[in-house]
């Protein structure tokens, strides 16, 4: 037999939720979201701004101190682990080491009220869809890490769940695999329209597979949006220097007319989407790769000075000294003929500098 | 959403509902003389003779109404089975009809007993009672497991551990059999200690018996005779906990940071004291230093003086505690240096320290923790070991051998013992809490639980020479004083007739095939087939118990927990002689009687021995990544199909060595024994001490010796038994990738 579509992928969602660890430490802080059925969703954000919390609290493995769960459509906010329909795939994968491949594969099948044959099938179509039907009576500690990481994938999807998790399921793989193992797991999940919620600090892996991006800092959701939206119009610096990083500048609205804003840095000045912004001082986030540098000229540009030169194969990094803070760029022409202490022009592209409230 | 849970939750307590109402209506509710396996009372007048009635006919009859009062509190639950999981109705219901029936069934054990009421205002107010009741038995026992698991279930429902039952049942069972078996007897001691010869209580009779001179008298110093049995206890402990401190920490140097090559050997020997009871090695040292010792007797015929008496009292107490109580610091600081990370040592090294600088400002101090355990182990050994101050103590009087004669002895005065023992517990817990203050809040944790890639670093070669020779000479004579007991146990009689023989060990031993099957002839075996049938009940007990408590404190987060681990590590810091006392004044009365049965030497080998288990689980318990419960809970087993499944498989070492452990210590444990076995329970140990007293050197040692070789026989079928969990080829290197 063959994992089908899921139809039990069911929406989550969060009502005013906090949780509060001892007497005071507050790890998620009256956060409400709520998460399609079928969709792949991202928890993103630095260590301890309580993404993990909060799918751990999906999870049931931790009770929220206040607030609603629901998982479709169903309240669960006071049910334990063991009675939601949610699995999950850990960092570590936590494969049982004392059972075989195939044994842990089937291990929650067995509490779910199957057959005996019915559960060895499931298992095995568990195993084949991850590639790894040959290897069901091994150990996990016979698997190299990538394989282990299969595993952990099958056992929680044999389980059909209404919503599967992962907890950073990439992070002790290395690079290389790191980016075959997300395709993968985008495919599953696409094939088989799971809901997924899934967390890591990565913010290139999070881009890369997710629906929707849920960014949390200091316990509270910073932007919720597609990977698009977050890149192209972060909602504050944080966001903005977080996704993809960015050089963020000090600026002045001079004027705005039908949305477009004239903006001024220093003696250089260009035409930007306000995005609601009113007149007055704002900050100007400019990605790296958006950063024109230029030889050194007299006018409309930001004059400065490269302090730092490095190449790194398939593109150039510089870091240039400019009257307000030092500006970070890539450049993609390798053979640029600039070196470190030459005086350059530096522009913006026209599309990609976003406006932010200061 | 599943849906079974709801089923599952009321078959428990309709599981325990039943159990409930066949303790009342089935089973003969008081305790039955022939004892808890016994069951000549199923065709001796069962169910109607008053001895052996369930109470539902005992009520029926007329007598013992006061039991009706727990009936109404098992017919409320009924309502709950009718109700679903989450209505607050079901978890009130529970709640109060578990703890008030709980609490009306010990209660009336407490207030009505053998001459009726036992309190003298209740006979005023009511009147003579003019019944009496007997202790607690079957019908007890089931129901009072009932209120007490019906009275979790309703915890769980009300929120409680994510109302998780199987964890909350643990945690209220747990407290319950710690209550009843560590604190109810320490407290009923106290009181004793209180009661003078006119049975009332009173201060001034504690505050006599407490400063006894026989106990403070500092006169040895002041150029009198003899100190008080206190001061003689502690010196004694003091010494020795120093001594077998420092003695295990240079065998523990010697094997992780020296180039030794016998340190398999070193290692072996660690384990022989640890299966050898505690007065064999007292034994020996008589038969080397004693009046006609090897020793003495060569010494005096060499330079012709008198044989002296010299090694009965502190000289002799303290070698052979030393002796046997040193391979345990050895275990204890062999963790702890190995725990040191190699990398602290190179970096202090990088950091231009030389070898003895990095010894002394690096390693030493992190060692503290264990240097702190290994002192607080020998002295509290030391307080409670009553073997070797029985055979070798002479006019050195100690706590541990007066609490015995105060009991066993002409005087038999319980309070007397109950107010020693007191001191005893006082000096122990003192010490208990001197270890946690010195060790403070300081953190010592070097293992970091990445993989560490160093090596330790040599000792330096003015700490490593001394520690060789320490070394040398206690393993020397350790070999030596084994080579006395096996020798010892086939010379007929020591020191006057010096042939060998088998005789003690025929006489001990001996067996013959006769019409019925074999006739075992010789005066051990009785003792010896209770000790393996004790020893081998309790350790799968002391097991289970221990491992559940360690899952619970280290797996679980609930209220109390750190008063919940308090009170199961305080009976670590009891020793033997108090549990043994203890239980005698709070088992020796209904409601809870217990002397003279195989179930109180069962019960106090499990609480005696429980520490251990615990440290063991815990141990290997935070070795497993909590994400393996976590993932299991996730895939859908609940908390105990989680423990049986992940946890347990996962655990085997460390079963295996509560197992073993707890039956070792139960083979060879003499302290608490001596005052709860009985003619018809005895142990081997106190058999042996029996000999001892005698004089019967001979069979004593023979029957050690056996002993011995019994425990090694079954430490290696435990072994074989219990097996090891395939956690793949990298097991060995304990998770440490390559």
């Amino acid at each position: 037999m063959k994992l089908k579509q899921n139809s039990k992928a069911a929406s989550v969602s969060f009502k005013n939720v906090t949780k509060i660890y001892g007497k005071d430490v507050i790890a998620v802080d009256d956060v409400s979201l709520s998460i399609e059925a079928g969709t792949l969703v991202t928890l993103l954000g630095p260590s301890g701004c309580g993404k993990t919390t909060t799918l751990r609290m999906i999870a049931g493995l931790e009770m929220c101190s206040s607030g609603t769960v629901e998982i479709g459509d169903v309240d669960v906010t006071t049910l334990p682990a063991t009675d939601r329909d949610v699995s999950m795939v850990f960092q570590s994968y936590a494969l049982f080491p004392h059972m075989s491949v195939l044994e842990n594969v089937s291990y929650g099948l067995k509490f779910s009220g199957f057959k005996k044959n019915e559960i060895s099938e499931r298992a095995i179509a568990g195993l084949e869809l991850v590639g790894l039907s040959e290897y069901g009576a091994r150990l996990p500690s016979e698997l190299s890490g990538g394989q282990q990481q299969r595993v952990a994938v099958a056992r929680a999807l044999v389980l059909e769940p209404q919503v599967l998790l992962f907890d950073e399921p990439l992070s002790n793989l290395d690079a290389k695999l790191r980016r075959q193992v997300r395709e993968e797991i985008r495919e599953i999940q696409q094939n088989l329209g799971l809901t997924v919620v899934y967390v890591t600090h990565d913010q290139e892996e999070a881009l890369a597979v997710s629906d929707r991006i849920i960014v949390m800092k200091n316990a509270v959701i910073a932007q919720d949006g597609t990977p698009r939206d977050l890149y192209d119009a972060p909602a504050n610096r944080f966001v903005a220097d977080f996704i993809g990083e960015a050089n963020i500048l000090p600026c002045e609205i001079a004027a705005i007319k039908a949305e477009i804003a004239k903006v001024k840095i220093g003696d250089y000045s260009l035409n930007l989407p306000s995005r609601g912004l009113d007149k007055g001082s704002a900050l100007l986030a400019v990605r790296p790769n958006r950063v024109i540098i230029g030889k050194s000229k007299p006018n409309k540009n930001l004059p400065g000075k490269i302090i730092r030169l490095t190449y790194v194969g398939n593109h150039l990094e510089f870091t240039i000294a400019t009257e307000f803070e030092n500006l970070f760029a890539t450049s993609s022409d390798v053979n640029s003929e600039f070196k470190v202490g030459d005086d350059v022009a530096i522009t913006f592209a026209d599309k990609g500098p976003v406006l932010l409230e200061s | 959403m599943k849906t079974e849970n709801k089923a599952f939750a009321h078959s428990t307590l309709l599981l325990w509902l039943i159990v409930g109402w066949a303790g009342f209506c089935l089973v003969p509710w008081y305790g039955i003389e022939d004892g808890f396996f016994g069951f000549e009372w199923l065709s001796d007048g069962y169910p109607f003779d008053p001895d052996y009635a369930p109470a539902l006919f005992l009520i029926l009859q007329g007598k013992k109404i006061w039991l009706a009062s727990v009936v109404p509190f098992m017919i409320l639950p009924v309502i709950a089975l009718f109700r679903i999981k989450s209505d607050p109705v079901f978890g009130k219901v529970l709640v109060v009809c578990g703890a008030l029936g709980f609490g009306i069934l010990l209660g009336q054990g407490f207030i009505i007993g053998l001459k009726g009421w036992q309190f003298g205002w209740l006979e005023q107010l009511f009147g003579p009672l003019g019944d009496r009741q007997f202790g607690m038995g079957y019908g007890a026992l089931f129901m009072a497991s009932a209120f007490l698991f019906i009275f979790t279930q309703g915890i769980a429902a009300r929120g409680a551990v994510n109302g998780d039952v199987f964890v909350v049942s643990s945690i209220g069972f747990v407290v319950t059999i710690v209550a009843i078996f560590v604190f109810f007897p320490i407290i009923s001691m106290l009181l004793s200690a209180f009661i003078g010869e006119d049975k009332a209580y009173s201060i001034s009779v504690f505050i006599d018996k407490i400063t006894d001179n026989r106990l403070w008298s500092l006169s040895c110093i002041t150029g009198g005779q003899k100190c008080g049995a206190a001061w003689n206890s502690f010196a004694l402990a003091v010494l020795v906990g120093i001594t077998t401190t420092v003695l295990g920490l240079a065998f523990a140097l010697v094997v992780t940071r020296t180039g030794f090559r016998y340190k398999k050997l070193l290692r072996a020997m660690s384990v022989l004291p640890i299966i050898t009871p505690p007065f064999v090695i007292g034994l020996a040292i008589i038969l080397l230093f004693g009046l006609s010792g090897s020793f003495t007797v060569f010494f005096s015929d060499l330079f012709g003086f008198q044989p002296t008496r010299w090694v009965y009292g502190l000289p002799g107490i303290l070698i052979a505690q030393i002796l046997a109580f040193t391979p345990i610091a050895f275990l204890v600081m062999i963790g702890v240096v190995e725990g040191v990370s190699p990398s602290m040592e190179e970096a202090s090294q990088t950091l231009r320290a030389n070898k003895w600088e990095t010894f002394v400002n690096v390693s030493l101090p992190l060692m503290r923790p264990g240097i702190a355990n290994a002192f607080l182990l020998g002295f509290i050994e030391s307080m409670a070991d009553f073997g070797n101050p029985l055979v070798l103590g002479g006019n050195f009087d100690v706590l541990s051998t007066e609490i015995f004669y105060a009991i066993v002895g002409a005087q038999y005065d319980q309070a007397r013992a109950a107010s020693i023992a007191l001191v005893l517990l006082f000096f122990t817990l003192a010490a208990f809490y001197a270890q946690r203050f010195w060790l403070g809040k300081k953190s010592y944790t070097t293992m970091t639980g990445k993989g560490d890639s160093g090596v330790y670093s040599q000792l330096p070669s003015r700490v490593s020479k001394p520690v060789f020779l320490i070394v040398a000479a206690w393993t020397a004579f350790t070999l030596l004083i084994y080579a006395m007991i096996f020798y010892g146990s086939f010379v007929e009689l020591w020191g006057v007739n010096n042939t060998l023989t088998f005789k003690h060990y025929i006489t001990a031993f001996s067996a013959r095939i006769g019409e019925h099957g074999i006739h075992w002839t010789g005066s051990a075996w009785d003792s010896f087939w209770t000790t393996l049938k004790i020893a081998g009940i309790s350790a799968p007990l002391t097991a289970a118990v221990g491992l559940v408590t360690a899952y619970l404190l280290t797996r679980q987060n609930f209220a109390g927990k750190n008063a919940f681990e308090f009170g199961t590590m305080l009976s670590f810091a009891i020793p033997g002689t108090v549990i043994g006392v203890s239980y005698i004044l709070a088992f020796n009365v209904p409601p809870l009687e217990l002397t003279g049965t195989g179930i109180i030497l069962v019960i106090s080998f499990v609480f005696r021995n429980m520490p251990v288990g615990v440290r063991a689980g815990i141990a290997s318990m935070t070795q497993l990544d909590k994400s393996l419960d976590e993932s299991s809970l996730t895939l859908g087993a609940n908390s105990w199909q989680t423990f049986i499944n992940v946890i347990l498989p996962l655990l085997k070492p460390a079963i295996l060595a509560a197992l073993v452990y707890s039956f070792v210590r139960a083979m060879t444990a003499i302290s608490a024994v001596i005052f709860l076995v009985s003619a018809e329970y005895n142990m081997a140990t106190s058999y042996i001490i029996g000999r001892v007293e005698n004089n019967d050197y001979g069979l004593a040692i023979a029957y050690s010796t056996s002993l011995i070789a019994v425990m090694l026989t079954v430490v290696a079928l435990m072994q074989l038994i219990v097996g090891k969990t395939k956690i793949g080829r990298r097991s060995g290197q304990s998770g440490a990738k390559p």
